[in-house]
């Protein structure tokens, strides 16, 4: 008598090929995350293309949309990391715009009729995604900062006016915190994604679940609804946020390569 | 009771969630996946990159830089054409002013001519009626003496002829002055 099935909070994560593909002995098939990343790529690369097209003194509303982007991203990396930063503007910019529109096209509805390959994916949600993220930031971090600055890079970790018989127990406390970057950039854009999307997935089971009962339970079925619908809200919110948190600690990491003496 | 429901849904979707998770593990911590999404990524995010730092950020950044420009070259021009104005309401001030100066300076100049004018004429008006005045007063002291002899020589006649009716002898002329002067004398 069951007609309704409440789906396991974890198939929205699954990987599932569309083209095989190899290179060597590695798999780099064309998946649901690789179609979604393409999509999300492609309309940022319309958008802006659209918005460009005829770039004028007095802007149409697309390059509206597309300057008030460029002057919040530009002045985040104006006001962290100085006038030198505007080299890395091109990086933030695309690493912020990248990360919200994964972000923010993951909560797409997708309806019953799509295939179940193309279903809403977010590939942000993915540890693999966000370390891969976090690791080119801090490479960027680490090599700029060596390369910039020499040795004197090794200043982040020992800050300058500090009392010699501190340094051994801060020394090692500020080595352990920038090893940590990486992981804690990463960890944090997956797992609020992950959570997100857990309990967008868990409220509309009970949706389901309810209404499953075929009772006048099924009118309660009106209260994860609307806790569904509040959800949603809050995790539009989320995904811009978590778009803004990597962008801004990418810039303060990047700051401190611009400068290691002023950590 | 509607509160037990929704718990006893939410234990049978957590049972599910650790029904699957026990059975096929997390999805994102399956390493057979990860080159894939890496490979993507950098593809994606490359492509992204280039686009946005060699075409699409300068578009916009140059749009923006070309409409402060103009923005402020506008603001100049304003400035000067501001600057301009308030020299030439200066100049006009000034002019205004000198005008009136002048005006006032010509109506003085006037003014003291035709006073100085009216001065004279007021001199010479004088002048003429004290002439007047004087010829007319010799004139009636002329007439006054006239009159006052004739009267004396009237008044002698009379008391001649008076004395004459009376005594029937005519006084001479001598003795009638004598006794009308001692007469007007006393």
């Amino acid at each position: 008598m069951l007609k309704f099935r409440a789906a396991d909070p974890l198939e929205q994560f699954e990987i599932i090929p569309i083209v095989d593909l190899h290179l060597g002995s590695i798999d780099i098939s064309l998946t649901n995350s690789a179609f979604w990343m393409l999509l999300g790529t492609g309309a940022i690369i319309v958008f802006f293309l659209l918005a460009t097209r005829r770039a004028g003194l007095i802007p149409s509303r697309l390059q509206s949309v597309a300057e008030v982007f460029y002057e919040f991203v530009f002045d985040l990396v104006r006001d962290s990391i100085g006038s030198e930063g505007r080299k890395f503007f091109p990086y933030v910019f695309t690493l912020f715009i990248w990360i919200l529109i994964s972000n923010l096209f993951g909560l797409l509805p997708t309806l019953p009729i799509i295939p179940h390959e193309y279903h809403t994916f977010t590939p942000t949600s993915h540890i693999a995604v966000t370390f891969a993220l976090a690791i080119l930031t801090i490479s960027i971090v680490i090599v700029y900062g060596f390369w910039k600055n020499g040795l004197r890079f090794l200043r982040i970790v020992a800050p300058k006016g500090l009392p010699l018989w501190l340094m051994p127990i801060l020394v090692p406390i500020e080595i352990i915190s920038f090893l940590a970057r990486p992981f804690t950039l990463a960890v944090r854009l997956f797992a609020n994604m992950f959570a997100g999307h857990i309990l967008l997935k868990l409220f509309a089971g009970f949706i389901i679940s309810l209404l499953a009962t075929q009772s006048f339970m099924s009118a309660m079925a009106i209260i994860p609804a609307f806790g569904v619908i509040a959800i949603t809200m809050l995790e539009i919110l989320v995904a811009v946020l978590q778009a803004y948190v990597f962008a801004v600690l990418t810039c303060i990491y990047l700051s401190d390569a611009e400068h290691p003496d002023h950590h | 009771m509607s509160v037990l429901a929704i718990v006893s849904a939410a234990a049978a979707a957590a049972e599910e969630v650790h029904g699957a998770a026990e059975s096929a593990g997390l999805p994102q911590l399956d390493p057979a996946w990860w080159p894939s999404q890496i490979f993507w990524l950098v593809i994606t995010f490359g492509a992204l990159y280039f686009f946005m730092s060699s075409k699409a950020l300068p578009a916009i950044g140059g749009a923006i830089e070309e409409r402060r420009d103009r923005i402020a070259d506008d603001l100049d021009q304003a400035s000067d054409f501001k600057r301009n104005a308030e020299e030439a309401e200066a100049a006009y001030n000034q002019a205004l002013a000198d005008a009136r100066a002048k005006a006032g300076a010509i109506a003085a100049d006037k003014r003291a001519e035709v006073e100085a004018e009216i001065a004279k004429m007021q001199a010479q008006t004088d002048a003429v009626l004290e002439k007047d005045l004087a010829a007319a007063e010799a004139r009636i002291a002329e007439m006054k003496a006239e009159a006052s002899s004739k009267v004396r020589e009237a008044a002698a006649d009379a008391a001649r002829a008076v004395v004459e009716t009376l005594i029937d002898e005519a006084p001479t002329k001598d003795a009638v002055d004598r006794a009308i002067t001692t007469v007007a004398n006393s």
